[in-house]
């Protein structure tokens, strides 16, 4: 009993969390020699509020810090709407200095709230303007995907049964039962397919076409993690569906994290007209910041190449700057599709809950 | 497995055996400054925590217009749905649950505590992991499916039956937990009367044991209903988009439209509910409490046949119910499945230990990546501190709550109000309310243990009162210190309920997703974040270090709940 409660203790002594401010404590450099050569001045800090999906490489973080000499703290903030939801609750007393992660489903939210200050990045030179969604320049790309339909090759070349290429072909009879997608009220993909069903078809007849691929044996999941592991057939779940609505790099991943090696993807993506949503994410100073100089620094940082190439690996995202060169294996599993569809962010906004409202009476009730 | 009958008994003895005159160490005679003092370092935690945290974002969300009829029907409709729902779970939870904590409670069998503790291990599962579990087991390519059914598989999830299975799966615990508890310490003699007057056993049950088993009975009931009245994962995961309760709803409202008028407007709804539940609980189960005796247990191996068939068919039972589930994370984590691509069904397994190793290796080099040791690490001390809190805010309230007077009525419903707040209107009010204070790491088990504290009153609280005051007297008669009374007397009892209390504690923090995602920084994550993080990449080994993480989870939760049962507080008895 004594030995369990003092291995207890001892467990807890040693397992004492960090406090949050340590990082922020600086060593005062004592010798005068070294400081003569290279003068060092208290890093400033920079807090960084981003959602669950982000990640950087340390090198690359380490050396924008040395270089700049800032400290760069991340906050999580939940999925893409909590981390909104955080920035927007807070605007007036801003929790960090920059947000990472508006995208253009909720970009014109994120702009009417007013939590950013316009930033002029000399850096956006290099975004091509399909990107540039606000001219204002208060939210800035930084990355993109395309939301697509992912196929199991192998289920198609079996069953001899050709590969759909358009939205269209979805409804015909020898696919019943085969696509599984998510919830648009509840998944961020969910929400981008439905999206492009109504870039396709436009807001009047965007519902009779689901209304056909519900009675086509349609599965609808309330989340990626659930329609990609337990409904793909590709996929380590192994389940019934071999059409899944996942993302265009999602062949990719699967070859990179792969639990035994592969030559080649087991899975692709239908590339038709309008079949992918191009989901857009932003980054922007958040107003009210008493760290502006910072905040442009590690804003001109997401534009620049070393971030802009981390960046496919890290997030499975493509990076704005055309200039970026992709990891060998985005280039050699991944298609991308020539024709996106895409809706303005204030034609989103606006109908959004609409079309999620006019959706699930039409797929659900 | 071992067996623990070897209870140390305790050392009073008392000879008369009838009921009544039993009552808390904190007599409502005591002044009201004594008792409002006992109470107010768990109220000033919830006043800060809790209360100012909902009441600043719903008095800055709330909005006359969202009361349009149609917004009203709408709720009225989710409403109905939640509670029909939570009434099914909670009926069906008993149904298992309370001949579960006869058996705990009642008999000795081999590897007793071993399916005690599994039984626990739901209660902190993340529902992600859940759901991988009940898929691998009952999914449309589950081994069940395969078998059984390899035609036309059963369809499982998106049904109302797994939403009711999970909730029965997550929630049996606590019945065994508190009814078992109660029923362990119940004082034998009362029924020995009743045989002796010559009342069969059914009648012995109908008359005396169960009418005395009301309060445990009713605490239990509460905090299971309570708990499928807020469901939120088991909903969006296994019952799929048709089925939507309150919390789901405010979600969807929240966080997908940035409606915070609508949400605020359920959430009202749903806290509303709550109140209602535990003022009506409140009201009934003051007055029942337990006449029960620091005996050494009653327990003992089986010895009629029909003792035998119960125990061995509920033993059969428990163990497929609960062990099946929770094997199929291990058995996956060391499975490779290699699929014949494209075949539907036909797969061949290889057993690997690669996913283990990767969970070792950074290698994308991430700043966010942790190894497993660290995020377990993170995740032991933040519930550590959740049961150190939880259990000294708790216990004063418990003992005080024990025997109210007219203040502690007032007050008991309002502190199992936690319990029906939804989550991410309390995350959204402690962004509005503490604003930079939320980088601190503290916040973690803060939160926890404002989801803690219900279950750690409510666990304690009926021990407490059932502690026979004629005891103490006696042993005080004998010459007893006041300390040494305490000690003989209050601390065999105490001890037991503390543990039980610590448990869920413990299982509940381990478990926690929502809190611990929305407040942990990404370089501090716990297991269950870090379980997210795998599944939310495409990828075989991405998918086999989420299956290895969440094994990892359960040991430490199985070696923490077995540590925590086999403390045995010095003096206690079986516990």
């Amino acid at each position: 009993m004594k030995r369990i409660l003092l291995l207890a203790l001892v467990l807890l002594a040693a397992c004492a969390p960090q406090t949050p401010t340590l990082e922020a404590v600086v060593v005062p450099d004592a010798t005068p020699t070294v400081a003569a050569a290279a003068p060092v001045s208290t890093p400033a800090t920079l807090t960084v509020m981003t959602h669950d999906s982000f990640a950087i490489s340390e090198s690359v973080l380490a050396a924008f810090e040395q270089a700049n000499n800032i400290d760069v703290t991340f906050l999580a903030g939940g999925d893409t709407g909590s981390a909104l939801n955080k920035a927007i609750l807070s605007k007036d007393a801003p929790l960090a200095d920059v947000f990472y992660g508006v995208d253009n489903t909720f970009l014109s939210r994120a702009l009417e709230a007013g939590i950013f200050e316009p930033y002029e990045s000399p850096m956006l030179a290099n975004v091509s303007a399909e990107f540039r969604l606000d001219p204002q320049n208060r939210a800035l790309p930084v990355d993109y995907g395309d939301v697509c339909i992912n196929y199991d090759k192998a289920f198609f070349a079996k069953n001899d049964i050709p590969i759909p290429t358009t939205l269209g072909d979805l409804i015909r009879p020898e696919y019943y039962g085969l696509l599984a997608v998510e919830n648009p009220a509840t998944s961020s993909p969910g929400l981008a397919f439905l999206l492009a069903t109504v870039a396709h078809f436009g807001p009047e007849n965007y519902i009779g076409y689901w209304k056909e691929l519900r009675a086509n044996g349609l599965v609808v999941v309330n989340d990626w993690e659930t329609a990609y592991y337990t409904n793909f057939s590709a996929s380590s779940g192994h389940g019934p569906q071999p059409m899944v609505v996942s993302y265009a790099t999602s062949p990719a991943a699967e070859v990179i994290y792969a639990d035994h090696p592969l030559d080649e993807a087991p899975t692709a993506s239908i590339l038709g007209p309008d079949t992918c949503f191009r989901q857009i994410e932003f980054v922007g100073i958040l107003a009210g910041t008493g760290n502006r100089a910072a905040a442009e620094k590690f804003v001109d940082f997401m534009l620049s190449l070393p971030f802009q190439e981390d960046v496919p690996l890290q997030m499975f995202v493509l990076p704005v700057d055309e200039q970026a060169i992709l990891p060998d294996s985005f280039y050699q599993f991944i298609e991308f599709p020539s024709q996106p569809a895409t809706l303005s962010p204030d034609d989103i906004a606006a109908n959004r809950e609409r079309w999620i409202e006019e959706w699930t009476q039409a797929v659900l009730r | 497995m071992i067996h623990r009958e070897e209870a140390k008994s305790a050392k009073v003895v008392v000879k008369e055996a009838e009921g009544g005159g039993f009552a808390s160490p904190f007599p409502a005679s005591r002044s009201l400054f004594l008792r409002g003092s006992f109470l107010l370092p768990a109220l000033l935690f919830l006043g800060i925590f809790f209360f100012y945290p909902l009441l600043r974002i719903l008095a800055l969300s709330l909005d006359a217009s969202v009361l349009t009829s149609e917004n009203l029907n709408r709720a009225l409709y989710v409403l109905r749905f939640t509670l029909y729902q939570a009434l099914l779970s909670t009926l069906l939870t008993f149904l298992l649950g309370f001949p579960a904590a006869v058996l705990f409670a009642r008999f000795d069998f081999r590897g007793k505590s071993l399916l005690r503790a599994l039984t626990a291990i739901p209660f902190m599962l993340p529902t992600v992991v859940v759901a991988a579990g009940f898929n691998a087991l009952l999914g449309p390519r589950g081994w069940l499916n395969l078998t059984l059914f390899p035609s036309s598989p059963v369809p499982f999830v998106g049904t109302l039956t797994a939403i009711l299975i999970a909730h029965v799966f997550y929630n049996t615990t606590i019945v065994i937990r508190i009814v078992g508890n109660a029923l362990t310490h119940l004082d034998p003699r009362l029924e020995q009367a009743a045989r002796v007057l010559g009342a069969d056993s059914r009648r012995v049950w109908r008359e005396v044991t169960l009418p005395l088993l009301r309060g445990p009975m009713l605490a239990a009931g509460l905090l299971v209903f309570l708990f499928d009245f807020a469901s939120f994962g088991v909903i969006l995961l296994l019952g799929g988009p048709q089925f939507s309760t309150l919390e789901v709803e405010i979600y969807i409202q929240a966080l997908q439209f940035l409606d915070l008028p609508m949400a605020a407007l359920l959430s009202l709804i749903q806290l509303s509910c709550t109140l209602i539940f535990s003022v009506l609980y409140s009201r009934v189960v003051t007055r029942a409490s337990v006449p029960i005796t620091p005996k050494p247990s009653i327990a003992r191996r089986p010895e009629s046949l029909r003792e035998k068939v119960f125990v061995a068919s509920l033993l059969f039972l428990l163990s497929s119910f609960f062990i099946l589930p929770l094997l199929s994370l291990p058995l996956r984590s060391l499975a490779r499945l290699e699929a014949d691509r494209g075949e539907r069904g036909a797969m061949q397994y290889g057993l690997t230990g690669d996913y283990y190793t990767e969970l070792f290796i950074n290698r994308r080099g991430s700043i966010f990546y942790v190894p497993p040791i660290e995020a377990a690490r993170n995740s032991l001390v933040y519930a550590a501190a959740t049961v150190g809190l939880s259990l000294v805010l708790g216990f004063p309230v418990a003992s005080t709550l024990a025997r109210p007077g007219r203040l502690e009525r007032i007050l008991d419903p309002l502190l199992m109000l936690p319990l029906g707040a939804s989550a991410v209107t309390l995350g959204l009010g402690f962004i509005v309310a503490f604003n930079r204070l939320l980088a601190s790491p503290w916040l973690v088990p803060l939160a926890h243990t404002i989801i803690a504290l219900p279950f750690v009153i409510r666990a304690l609280q009926p021990a407490i009162a059932s502690i026979p005051d004629r005891l103490r007297h006696a042993a005080a008669t004998l010459g007893a210190s006041h300390f040494r009374v305490w000690r003989t007397v209050d601390w065999p009892i105490l001890s037991r309920a503390i543990l039980a209390a610590a448990t869920f504690a413990f299982t509940v923090s381990l478990g926690e997703f929502g809190a611990a995602t929305l407040l942990t920084r990404p370089d501090n994550p716990t297991l269950p974040v870090a379980i997210s993080r795998f599944l939310s990449q495409p990828g075989g080994l991405n998918y086999g270090q989420a299956m290895a993480m969440s094994t990892i989870l359960m040991l430490v939760t199985l070696i923490g709940i077995l540590l925590i049962e086999k403390l045995r507080l010095p003096g206690a008895g079986e516990f």
